[in-house]
């Protein structure tokens, strides 16, 4: 009982202590609310501005050869997307060199061929792979050579009284089962997760190196300790502080990305138009998700404080955690790739386990059986290293390194 | 009162390997008295008012507080014990009065009773002006007062003082030893560690001299200077340690 008073006293001390410190406002505020919205949408927003810019831009092209096929000059200057630019004779050398995107080559003699049914020889187009603009001048040009020959073997079939679909016995669709918010679900599945994750780190980062290096740096630790406050209920408050600054970022980063989402894709509607499709994410999913990654934050908060109590300075606990983040963030990114799935192995993987599970109920399926057992192992190793933090507050060699 | 019989610490260090910072060291305070603890910069005064503290555990050897043993029962003896040293610094983001505020917390105060005695500590020490500061924005004496306020805000029976007036400008150093002086008034026990012989001087009833972790010699200013055939502390203190170091 008196314990428990204990960690509330210096909970709310901690707490007091922290939200009074601009550094660790922005790791928990600032980051989480302004940065990480920017990232997604930003990017996601850049890219397609400069995609839709791409695709309206005139290519330059240039023709080689075919001047006795001046049908054929004359229908592809006039196309739109791209701009048929004169050959000095070095085209391949000028895609290369990317003054144009592309260059196409007509066969001598194409026109007559076709006219006369004969094999025309080879249309080549000159690429430079991997340069957006570059194919997409090639799809124009594939694109006109495409409807070139349907409508040539349109015109020889009807030449011959045979049916246009001679050559077309049936058609082959697609058509999309899964309702909006699973599209989405699987889309963001593993995004979501892991953007959970990574805040749930930085936001417990800074408050656990500050409430044990940092006290240490200060000179503050030798007071603490002379209090007669007992060491369980001193981590035990400092704990507590560091889950709720990781919990809350983490919370501020899903509110955040939620209000991103809907001003993101209302914008990129008017654009693009399947934005509403994206717009459909089940929010209590997301609540789900958010619960489960409660253990996680758990976690991280024990193992980021058994790290920094060791350091003797915030610099040093810079060092010790900063592995950390990047051992937290691999499985959180390993669950984001297409084809990893829950098997009985990774069910132990810390925080691996989490994202996958998490990733699971992004598109509405529950497997309570593996949600439990992912909850229970992730709080059993919560545990372990919340043990671990409070043996190394009992050690006078860590809390006294000099 | 405080007893301490031949308590000892060592650490073991990757330079030093073994090191005995403080050996085989007894004493003992009664209510009402200043014991001081003289030595030099790494003599072993911090390690055994640390020990005291209940903040490191002794190797071997027994102390107690009150009659609390500081092994067995730390946190009874923190209760009754009021600590301030070099190392004690103040919460930087937390106001003055906050500070003071936390600690009587720990100690079970509340409400009322914790705001009394928080008014009258601050009025007692003259800090009424700056209680609502906070502690990074004080001046080297204020921070010393709130420290001082801090240790006493339970009320200790057992005041431990490890150079309190290091760092502080002359004014400020009179005022910590008037204060010091004051609890023995109270009726406290006081131990209180310095390398200042003047202030061991016109303070203490007795006074140990620590030199490489062993206690060389001890009693009270006027045996100590009958003994040693001089009538000035820092002569008793310079003989005593330079014979250390011959021997």
């Amino acid at each position: 009982m008196r314990v428990l008073r204990q960690v509330r006293v210096v909970y709310l001390k901690e707490l007091i202590d922290i939200l009074r410190d601009r550094r660790a406002l922005i790791s928990m505020i600032v980051v989480p609310l302004v940065v990480i919205p920017l990232l997604m949408f930003g990017l996601g927003a850049l890219s397609f501005v400069v995609m839709e810019q791409a695709r309206q831009e005139q290519h330059r092209v240039i023709v080689i050869d075919g001047e006795d096929s001046p049908g054929v000059l004359d229908k592809l200057g006039a196309l739109q997307g791209i701009t048929v630019v004169p050959d000095s004779g070095d085209a391949i050398d000028r895609v290369l060199r990317r003054d144009v995107r592309a260059a196409v080559r007509i066969p001598d003699g194409f026109e007559a061929a076709v006219e006369e049914e004969r094999s025309t020889g080879e249309v080549t187009l000159y690429t430079f792979e991997g340069d957006v603009k570059s194919s997409l001048a090639a799809q124009v040009l594939r694109e006109f050579f495409r409807e070139l020959r349907d409508d040539v073997v349109e015109r020889r079939l009807t030449d011959r009284d045979l049916a246009a679909d001679l050559l077309e016995p049936f058609t082959v669709e697609t058509r999309n089962v899964a309702p909006p918010e699973k599209v989405t679900g699987s889309a963001l599945g593993g995004v979501i997760p892991y953007i959970i994750i990574l805040l749930c780190v930085t936001g417990a980062m800074y408050p656990a190196m500050d409430l044990t290096a940092g006290e240490k740096e200060r000179g503050t630790m030798e007071t603490i300790l002379s209090s007669p406050v007992s060491r369980l209920a001193l981590v035990l408050g400092k704990y507590l502080v560091v889950v709720t600054a990781s919990v809350a970022t983490a919370l501020l980063a899903v509110g955040s990305l939620g209000v991103a989402l809907v001003f993101g894709f209302s914008l990129l509607e008017n654009g693009a138009g399947d934005g509403e499709a994206l717009l459909a994410l089940d929010p209590l999913s997301l609540v789900a998700v958010f619960f489960l990654l409660i253990p996680v934050a758990c976690l991280f908060s024990a193992a980021l404080l058994a790290l920094s109590v060791f350091a003797r300075s915030f610099k040093e606990a810079q060092t010790y955690v900063s592995p950390l983040l990047l051992l937290a963030i691999l499985p959180a990114i390993a669950a984001t790739l297409p084809g990893v799935e829950l098997n009985s192995t990774l069910l132990w993987a810390p925080v691996l386990n989490i994202a996958l599970v998490s990733k699971e109920m992004m598109i509405g399926s529950y497997d309570w059986g593996a949600i439990g057992l992912v909850f229970a192992t992730t709080s059993l190793y919560a545990a372990l290293a919340l043990a671990v933090a409070v043996r190394l507050f009992y050690r006078e060699s860590v809390l006294f390194r000099s | 009162m405080v007893e301490v019989s031949g308590i000892s610490k060592s650490f073991s260090d990757r330079k030093r390997g073994l090191f005995h910072a403080v050996d085989d060291v007894s004493f003992r305070c009664e209510e009402g008295r200043i014991y001081g603890l003289l030595g030099g910069n790494g003599a072993g005064k911090t390690t055994t008012l640390r020990m005291l503290a209940t903040l490191l555990k002794p190797t071997r050897g027994r102390a107690s507080v009150d009659g609390f043993d500081v092994a067995s029962a730390p946190e009874a003896v923190r209760a009754r014990v009021g600590f301030l040293s070099g190392g004690t610094a103040l919460y930087g983001r937390l106001t003055a009065r906050e500070m003071v505020e936390y600690f009587g917390r720990l100690h079970g105060l509340r409400g009322a009773d914790l705001a009394r005695r928080a008014d009258a500590l601050f009025e007692n020490l003259e800090a009424r002006d700056f209680q609502d500061r906070r502690c990074d924005n004080l001046s080297t004496g204020m921070k010393q007062k709130v420290s001082i306020a801090r240790t006493l805000i339970h009320d200790p029976p057992v005041m431990i003082f490890d150079e309190p007036t290091s760092g502080l400008d002359v004014l400020t150093a009179r005022a910590v030893l008037g204060f010091i002086r004051e609890c023995r008034e109270r009726g406290k026990t006081v131990i209180f560690s310095t390398h200042i012989m003047r202030e061991a001087e016109k303070l203490c009833d007795n006074v140990g001299v620590i030199h490489r972790g062993r206690l060389v010699d001890e009693g009270s200013l006027a045996e100590l200077y009958e003994r040693h055939g001089e009538s000035d502390l820092e002569e008793v203190f310079v003989k005593l340690v330079t014979r250390e170091e011959v021997a």
